[in-house]
């Protein structure tokens, strides 16, 4: 205990440069929870919007889908296989027909995916009970509120939409805006318009036919679907989410590295000094019988309190400052729809154990290591020397 | 009253054989058409002016036709687009861009009726040379006159699935042989594209468009202007143009 005790002595008597190290640590350990938990808040939120309003439990895909490329879509569809089909009629699935179409909004065409869904369905969040409204003559159909914002539509709009059915021949009709829907994730709603499944096979020519199933939640060991239409689990199709957040992440820890750094940089200043000014204590410790290892192991405490400090007193304004950013959610700008994934008008951080044990153990042992190579150098001292105030 | 009338005049026209004998039928027009416009081989200088929102574009082009389906065509200005080459072989298209990478890109399908650099003509209709009466059937619904010259109006429905557009209504000079108005139609009825020709010459024996305006109906904006500046129906159009690798050329 005589060790801890003198470590603690020594570097509380230091006064002031001990708590400005502490102080730059504290806000670097700080920073990273707060940084990674609104990465991980979002990622959550993301994949959270995305389960509930587009692929539910996981989605069968006909063979010719592949939603990065519209290009696709005309040749996307076909009659649910038997399996697929069965589940439908359990109520475990819903069937979309997705496919590629324009709409003049203003006299502006503007390209647009359709996708048909029964308005019965409760599958997904997505409101399609609205498309069995009356279309007044034209086809009801449903679009999100970024896709209202940039087209200009409103409820009660009339807008033309062509489209080329399954023979590659050109139709067009109006359709009304039965509904503008809160649609948590931008990639049911920028370009989007929800048309009801049964009308839109019958524009399409393509009578019984669907491109994608989504199944529940529930479901579980969803079967082979065969006929060429393959199963995509919740890891496949929310592998694009993991990614992102993976980039941004990676962006995120090249500036911790930096903010780290300068920490660290501080601390590795602090004790190089120490040991310069305290040779002669350092000499007289071994002439009196104490091991190097020891006294190496007393300097390197010292560095390694500042990490504890830190952590300290990251925890005295950290904390509470997290758990409100926690409670109250960060406003987020009206753009951020633009990022491609779902981002909420505020955004919820989520701090997890796992997150805060990882950073608060990166702090301590980066830490120690750093303050245990200038203080390896006493090992490499002679007592004599150091008593006479000279260090090799 | 004048209900009744215009019943008993259009019952006398139906009854009367002579003016039923001087009309042709839908598929007479359309050979006749088919018979002025289909070429066998052709090279064309022409120039596209495309009305658009933002303002007017002008490109040119020289395009080599042989058969019903093969051509090829290099765009000669403006400077952003010379160099751009588009080859036709049956249903398929290649693109070909020299800018910023060297890239061709196939089109096919559905795609050959995308529009063609933002204006109101698609691949389609700068490619195409098939005969119509192989893919509409026709009826004459009646006589009109169009910037004075006289026209049979013609009503045309599809017959095969795999046209661009399910009906269309055609306005054809009795004497010469050409549509000067159309009216494109999706399947609904929805009235999607309208072409006037504003100006024709003769060339080689037949009666040819000069100046074609095309309006995409739904979009705003004034149309795309087609002009065919120069024909020769005369020179051979050599097989290898009409490869993948003259595209590179």
């Amino acid at each position: 205990m005589l060790i801890p005790r003198l470590a603690t002595r020594n570097i509380l008597g230091v006064g002031l440069r001990t708590w400005l190290n502490a102080i730059v640590l504290s806000l670097v350990f700080v920073l990273i929870i707060w940084v990674q938990g609104v990465l991980e808040g979002m990622a959550r939120y993301a994949k959270d919007a995305r389960i509930d309003f587009e692929i539910g439990g996981g989605m069968y895909w006909h063979e010719a889908y592949d939603p990065y490329d519209p290009l696709t879509f005309e040749d996307a569809h076909g009659p649910l296989p038997p399996a697929v089909a069965a589940l439908v009629d359990r109520g475990e699935a819903t069937p979309m027909l997705v496919a590629t179409g324009a709409i003049f909004p203003e006299g502006r065409i503007r390209g647009v995916v359709l996708r048909g869904i029964d308005p019965g369905q409760r599958i997904i969040d997505i409101p399609s009970r609205f498309l069995a409204a009356d279309g007044g003559g034209a086809i009801p159909a449903m679009i999100g509120e970024q896709m209202a914002r940039q087209t200009r539509l409103g409820v009660g709009d009339y807008v033309t939409v062509r489209w080329r059915d399954a023979g590659g021949t050109f139709d067009a009709d109006d359709i009304r805006i039965v509904q503008i829907m809160q649609a948590a994730s931008p990639s049911v709603d920028v370009g989007q318009i929800w048309l009801p499944l049964e009308r839109m096979r019958e524009m399409f020519r393509a009578p019984g036919e669907a491109s994608v199933a989504v199944i529940g939640t529930g479901v579980a060991d969803p079967p082979e679907a065969g006929g060429g239409w393959a199963f995509h689990d919740l890891d496949d199709l929310l592998a694009d989410i993991e990614e992102l957040i993976r980039m941004k992440s990676n962006s995120a820890n090249i500036v911790y590295g930096l903010l780290l750094f300068m920490g660290l940089l501080a601390v590795f200043d602090t004790q190089v000094l120490a040991i310069w000014r305290r040779r002669r204590e350092i000499g007289t410790l071994v002439a009196l019988g104490m091991r190097r290892a020891t006294v190496v192991g007393l300097f390197t405490l010292e560095g390694a309190m500042h990490g504890v400090l830190a952590l300290l007193l990251g925890a005295v304004y950290g904390v509470p400052l997290l758990w409100l950013s926690r409670v109250r959610g960060l406003p987020m700008p009206e753009m951020a729809g633009d990022w491609g994934i779902a981002i909420p008008p505020a955004l919820y951080p989520y701090y997890g154990l796992r997150l805060v044990v990882a950073t608060t153990l990166i702090v301590l042992v980066t830490v120690t290591i750093v303050s245990y190579l200038p203080a390896s150098k006493i090992s490499r001292m002679r007592p004599t020397d150091a008593l006479r105030g000279k260090a090799s | 009253m004048r209900h009744a009338l215009t019943a008993a005049v259009l019952l006398l026209l139906a009854c009367n054989p002579a003016a039923a004998a001087d009309r042709p039928t839908g598929e007479e027009v359309l050979a006749r058409i088919d018979e002025n416009m289909y070429v066998d081989h052709a090279v064309t200088r022409s120039t596209m002016i495309v009305h658009a929102r933002s303002g007017t574009r002008t490109i040119t082009s020289r395009s080599w036709r042989k058969g019903k389906d093969n051509s090829f065509v290099e765009y000669l200005s403006p400077a952003r687009e010379r160099g751009k080459k588009m080859l036709r072989l049956g249903d398929k298209l290649w693109n070909y861009a020299p800018e910023p990478e060297d890239r061709i890109i196939a089109i096919s399908g559905h795609l050959l009726r995308q529009s063609v650099m933002g204006s109101d003509l698609s691949y389609e209709d700068v490619t195409e040379n098939t005969e119509l009466v192989e893919k509409y059937d026709a009826a004459v619904v009646g006589e009109e006159e169009i910037e004075g010259r006289a026209c049979w109006v013609v009503e045309m429905t599809a017959k095969v699935p795999d046209v661009a557009y399910h009906s269309r209504k055609i306005w054809v000079d009795e004497e010469r042989w050409l549509a000067l108005r159309e009216e494109r139609f999706a399947r609904s009825g929805k009235l999607l594209k309208t072409t006037r020709i504003t100006e024709v010459f003769r060339t080689d024996g037949r009666w040819y468009p000069r100046r074609m305006v095309f309006k995409d109906a739904l979009a705003r904006g004034d149309g795309t202007e087609f002009i065919i500046d120069d024909i020769d129906f005369e020179t051979e159009v050599p097989d290898y143009l009409l490869t993948k690798a003259a595209l590179r050329k």
